[in-house]
């Protein structure tokens, strides 16, 4: 099952959505959070499709790797168009069986709105799988950057977000390395009554916060030989270089917001 | 109880671009009662190897025989738990699963998810703690405010309460003194002459291969380079070597010797004892 997790998982590979500065991909996630909420009828969704599709086709990411990984999601989405279909009650009726009605409220609401969530898990996922984590992190740090003149602890606040996605994968290594250790001690964690599933929680759960209070203790020993001292003076190993592209992409975003407020009704 | 793995393959991630090849074509048999060693390079996939001989991983392609049940990729597998009682694996750094208040608690954990009633269980436990050199006070202790060696210790004697009848182990003694190396091994190995259990040891220790197994099988990227007796494998250094492993000590002491000396041994030595037995012979027939 976690295999196909795709949460904070970076894809690396050359294309153009990976050679963009972290910076600007940030921006147009934060930008496209916000567009989407500008379309109301089937042209704008459809340029926001169109929009997010090329976005992804452009990542070289493979689609089906992308989906399968969603999967969770779309029973989400299901949900919520579920949500809808049974309880907006408003404009004609379009569909009847016995006390059962679909309102055509209720269908156009549940498609915009199940639409508008998979838009934006997609497109925050192409960010995350594009960008390494760390590049994530000093994108944030910098866009961030104004904030430490009111003493705002942007570099602290980086610094937390990059460690904790730095263990996400050796967290998960850790989950299925104590699974596997358990399961050989006879847990059964995928079959048997939903009772001993949820007890079973326990023996994975107790060494997992052990270890993990162990290693932040070495972490942070280990910060400290190396001299670690927080953000003042800090220099940096990779440099963020803002390029043409990022620029275009930003405008492309841009003609986007634009065309929505056209076309919106 | 007989393992035997025929053209066994596994591929991490399937269908993700993490897709990874980590082992191929492997087939080893492992009749009851046999001490293998399993030996390999960092990444040879030795541990994906011993993963297979309890189920806890499912073959791509190929099936893997234990005792009556097979396994192979496309049966939906129920019940493994049956598997799991004989076949126990006891990991690298095994301290890391221990989890209950008390030691004993945590050594009856295993034994009684396989149906073993609490007095028993204790019982098991009792004789368990003895087994590993541990004193039965300790017991009563949680196992968090044990040393490392004793942590290990625990762990080992949790899954020897299982009483399986094959026993897995990836590196036991990785970390530990040299004292607690010998003492842990001698112990694995009297459990496996006392109840005829098969053993199978992953060791980057040449000197327990040879001292212990009574078979030896070298993994290479993936597959199954040799298998072979002890003195089939360390006979030809250059190709251990070669493979980024390494001979006994002894061995290597004997072929310097024989280089020195311009003659040969009779055999090739793979303990001490023996080297000390042929040592006179070897100096004779250099005056000869």
């Amino acid at each position: 099952m976690m295999e196909k997790m795709i949460f904070g998982r970076y894809v690396p590979a050359d294309s153009v959505i990976h050679r963009m500065d972290p910076r600007s991909k940030l921006l147009i996630v934060l930008l496209f959070v916000c567009v989407v909420f500008l379309a109301n009828n089937a042209i704008t969704y459809g340029a926001l499709v169109v929009y997010t599709l090329l976005m992804l086709a452009m990542s070289k990411v493979p689609m089906r790797f992308v989906f399968g990984g969603l999967k969770l999601v779309f029973i989400l989405i299901i949900f919520t168009f579920l949500m809808h279909i049974f309880l907006t009650r408003e404009g004609p009726v379009i569909f009847e069986l016995g006390w059962f009605k679909v309102y055509e409220e209720g269908l156009r609401q549940g498609i915009f709105i199940s639409l508008r969530f998979f838009l934006l898990i997609l497109i925050t996922s192409i960010l995350t799988l594009t960008t390494a984590p760390i590049a994530i992190t000093d994108g944030l740090e910098s866009l961030l950057g104004p904030l430490k003149k009111l003493k705002f602890p942007v570099h602290e606040l980086a610094l937390m977000m990059s460690i904790a996605l730095r263990f996400i994968p050796t967290l998960m290594e850790e989950t299925d390395k104590i699974m596997k250790a358990q399961s050989a001690r006879g847990v059964e964690f995928s079959s048997g009554p939903v009772k001993d599933r949820v007890m079973a929680i326990i023996p994975l759960l107790i060494p997992l916060f052990v270890s993990s209070f162990k290693r932040a203790e070495e972490l942070a020993t280990a910060m400290e030989a190396r001299g670690y001292r927080g953000g003042d003076g800090r220099t940096r190993y990779r440099k963020l270089v803002w390029s043409g592209i990022d620029t275009l992409m930003l405008l492309l975003l841009l003609a986007l917001t634009i065309l929505l407020i056209i076309f919106r009704t | 109880m007989d393992i035997s793995l025929k053209n066994v393959e596994y591929r991490y991630q399937v269908n993700t671009p993490f897709e990874r090849l980590a082992i191929q074509d492997v087939s080893i048999d492992i009749p009851s009662g046999t001490f293998l060693a399993l030996i390999g390079h960092t990444g040879s996939g030795k541990s994906t190897v011993l993963q297979h001989l309890n189920a806890l991983l499912k073959p791509t392609a190929g099936e893997v025989v234990i005792g009556e049940r097979t396994i192979t990729s496309e049966k939906k597998q129920k019940d493994l738990k049956a598997v799991r009682q004989k076949v126990a694996i006891v990991f690298q750094f095994p301290e890391h699963q221990l989890f209950e208040e008390t030691v004993e608690k945590d050594i009856c954990f295993g034994p009684m998810n396989f149906g073993v009633n609490e007095e028993e269980a204790k019982r098991r436990a009792h004789e368990a703690i003895k087994q590993v050199g541990l004193d039965e006070s300790i017991l009563q202790k949680s196992p968090f405010d044990l040393s490392g060696g004793q942590m290990r210790r625990v762990a080992i004697a949790g899954v020897l309460a299982m009483q399986p009848n094959v026993i897995v182990l990836d590196e036991p003694t990785a970390g530990l003194d040299p004292r607690g190396r010998k003492e842990i091994m001698d112990m694995f190995y009297q459990l496996h002459k006392e109840r005829n259990l098969s053993t199978i040891l992953v060791t980057h220790s040449m000197e327990d291969a040879s001292r212990y197994a009574d078979k030896i099988a070298i993994m290479h990227k993936g597959q199954v380079y040799k298998v072979g007796t002890p003195l089939e494998i360390f006979s030809d250094p250059e190709q251990l070597i070669e493979m980024g492993l390494d001979v006994p000590e002894v061995v290597k002491f004997q072929q310097k010797l024989e280089k020195t000396f311009g003659h040969k041994f009779a055999k090739t030595c793979l303990t001490i004892e023996e080297i000390s037995q042929e040592m006179p012979r070897f100096l004779k027939r250099g005056e000869a």
